[in-house]
């Protein structure tokens, strides 16, 4: 028997409402992350939207500020973890330009291959993922292959996949294998012909285009309201790329065009990041070509006081030694100062803010991540669409939530 | 012509004062305060003056510097603008006691969840927010844990048990 009291229990207004309301996530399959909105929902309609963040908030700002510098990597590899050598070498280009570190050249065009590999791997799930949410699963497992391929020579480069803690302040831990490069030049090789084929699948797709063009579109000027930064900025018409307005890693170089969309929508936003996909293969050609010229044995730049040795070298020789118990005793003088350094993450500028007193770890580090500051706009985005399109419409912006929740 | 920061600095003062003051340039970044209880004038003119045209707002975030007496919190707004690509960085001090700073919502709709996560994090109570409330805490939290006074635990302590997770024991 229930208990009576439980009938009778019901939020005041309840029984006149009209509308239903709907808890899409934090766990909904189709929310690839944990991602929660309240929707308010008339039929199918959206009348409007409220979004939770911070399910997977850990607290990354906090413990930064107890670590030294070359242990703040492993956390920005948890960010944006579709693109995680992005956020570490935007990490180490910030501290490089703390302590005032001029890294050679060809440390530069080694990273700008990596950064570029991981945009491609970045936007192609989320292109992908576009497809699956339209109904068509045959992009999705196509292009998976060629992020696995990136995942190798991520694996062949740093050891790890997923969260890479790339590089080192100052350069790279190792040259580049030869099967690195191999598998480079296979990558150059057969992907531009799989990209050809997955635009072929959704690009002129009738049911594409119905299900995305005029879904979840924005003005430039609102965007820019928002802070919509990188391709979601650039469909709505905002040529602003982090890569051309304050060049780092010599992409000042590298001959490359910013795709722009106009209207800003679904479709504008799947169109921009494709393009980007052929710029950034061209970027990495480019980049590849360049290295013939340099010696190709410079892997870092030499700052000892920073860099740490090679382990073979610590235990026979005197300096490696002393540097490398300096540096991990935390005994470096670290200059301080405040500085705020931004790179073009695949989903917009990520920034790092970072405040120096001197001491071995920073007195405050602040990311700036994209998506938290475009996801406020989801609710504006959904309203009055369908739920099928705030599905959409979520996944054409790209959202990762460990960024989102830092 | 491009916009260089003796410009902006010399428009800044001719139009406020003193108001703004303390004008450095880290890393080549402008770096200047502003009054607290101007803050907002002094980004609406920014926003509005059409020589400076700052016109995107980068970040908002605060920092916790216990030691400065009456003014321990700095706000820190990073401004862009994109037309001469020129970023500048202002900062406003309050104190600890009663952080009061005028919101920015109404300039910027990204200030919205920026100013509720320095909330959240320092307690920075931004008059006139439309919504302020924590976002990536939960509500029920009742201190602001960016703050100084929140040290991160010891990682050399030896009085707790970590057995059932797998570290430590006598393993």
């Amino acid at each position: 028997m229930l208990d009576q009291k439980q009938h009778v229990n019901l939020p005041q207004g309840s029984i006149e409402k009209t509308t239903t309301t709907l808890n899409l996530g934090p766990t909904h399959p189709a929310t690839h992350g944990v991602f929660q909105n309240i929707l308010e929902i008339d039929g199918e309609r959206i009348v409007s939207a409220e979004s939770t963040v911070g399910y997977i908030h850990r607290a990354f700002e906090k413990i930064a500020e107890r670590r030294p510098y070359y242990q703040i990597t492993p956390l920005t590899d948890r960010l944006n973890y579709c693109s995680s050598p992005i956020n570490n070498m935007g990490w180490h280009l910030t501290v490089e330009k703390l302590l005032g570190i001029e890294v050679p050249k060809r440390v530069d065009y080694l990273r700008v291959i990596i950064m570029e590999l991981a945009r491609i791997a970045d936007h192609l799930i989320c292109n992908a993922v576009m497809g699956v949410d339209t109904g068509a699963l045959t992009g999705f497992v196509y292009l998976m292959t060629y992020r696995e391929l990136i995942y190798e020579i991520y694996e062949e480069i740093c050891g790890s996949r997923l969260t890479t803690n790339i590089g080192r302040v100052g350069g790279f831990e190792r040259n580049f294998t030869p099967a690195a490069w191999q598998k480079i030049h296979r990558f150059l090789d057969e992907y531009p012909k799989a990209l050809k084929e997955f635009e072929t699948l959704l690009t002129r797709n009738r049911i594409f285009i119905e299900r995305t063009q005029g879904v979840g579109g924005i003005d430039a000027k609102r965007a820019m309201s928002y802070g919509f930064t990188g391709p979601n900025l650039r469909a709505a018409g905002v040529d602003y790329d982090v890569r051309v307005a304050s060049p780092y890693s010599s992409y000042q170089d590298f001959d490359f065009t910013v795709p722009i969309g106009s209207t800003g929508d679904c479709y504008d936003r799947y169109l921009v990041r494709n393009a980007e996909m052929w710029e950034s293969i061209s970027i990495i050609r480019q980049a590849v070509e360049k290295l013939k010229d340099l010696p190709d044995d410079v892997y870092h730049a030499k700052v000892p006081e920073f860099y740490l040795p090679p382990k073979q070298d610590v235990y026979t020789k005197m300096e490696a030694l002393i540097y490398h118990f300096k540096i991990v005793m935390g005994e470096t003088d670290i200059v301080p100062g405040e500085v705020y350094n931004s790179v073009e993450g695949a989903n917009g500028e990520l920034g790092f803010y970072l405040i120096s007193d001197g001491g071995r770890s920073p007195y405050r580090l602040h990311f700036r991540r994209p998506c938290f500051i475009y996801y406020q706009a989801y609710a504006e985005l959904v309203q009055g669409a369908m739920i099928s399109d705030a599905i959409i419409c979520m996944s054409s912006l790209n959202l990762i939530a460990g960024e989102l929740d830092a | 012509m491009s916009l260089t920061n003796e410009r902006i600095q010399q428009r800044l003062t001719e139009k406020f004062g003193d108001v703004v003051t303390g004008f450095e340039e880290p890393y080549g970044m402008l770096t200047f305060t502003a009054q607290r209880d101007s803050n907002l004038k002094v980004m609406q003119f920014l926003f509005d003056d059409e020589e400076l045209r700052f016109q995107f707002l980068t970040d908002i975030t605060a920092v916790h510097y216990p030691e400065r007496k009456n003014e321990e919190l700095a706000v820190i707004y990073h401004l862009h603008n994109f037309v001469d690509n020129v970023r500048i960085r202002m900062k406003v001090f309050a104190p600890v006691a009663a952080p009061k700073v005028f919101t920015a919502t109404s300039l910027f709709l990204s200030a919205n969840w920026m100013e509720r996560e320095t909330y959240d994090f320092f307690g920075v109570d931004f008059v006139g927010h439309p919504n302020l409330k924590r976002i990536l805490n939960v509500e029920e939290m009742t201190y602001f844990p960016m703050r100084k006074e929140f040290p991160l635990e010891d990682s050399m302590r030896t009085d707790k048990d970590d057995e059932m997770f797998g570290r430590g024991g006598n393993i």
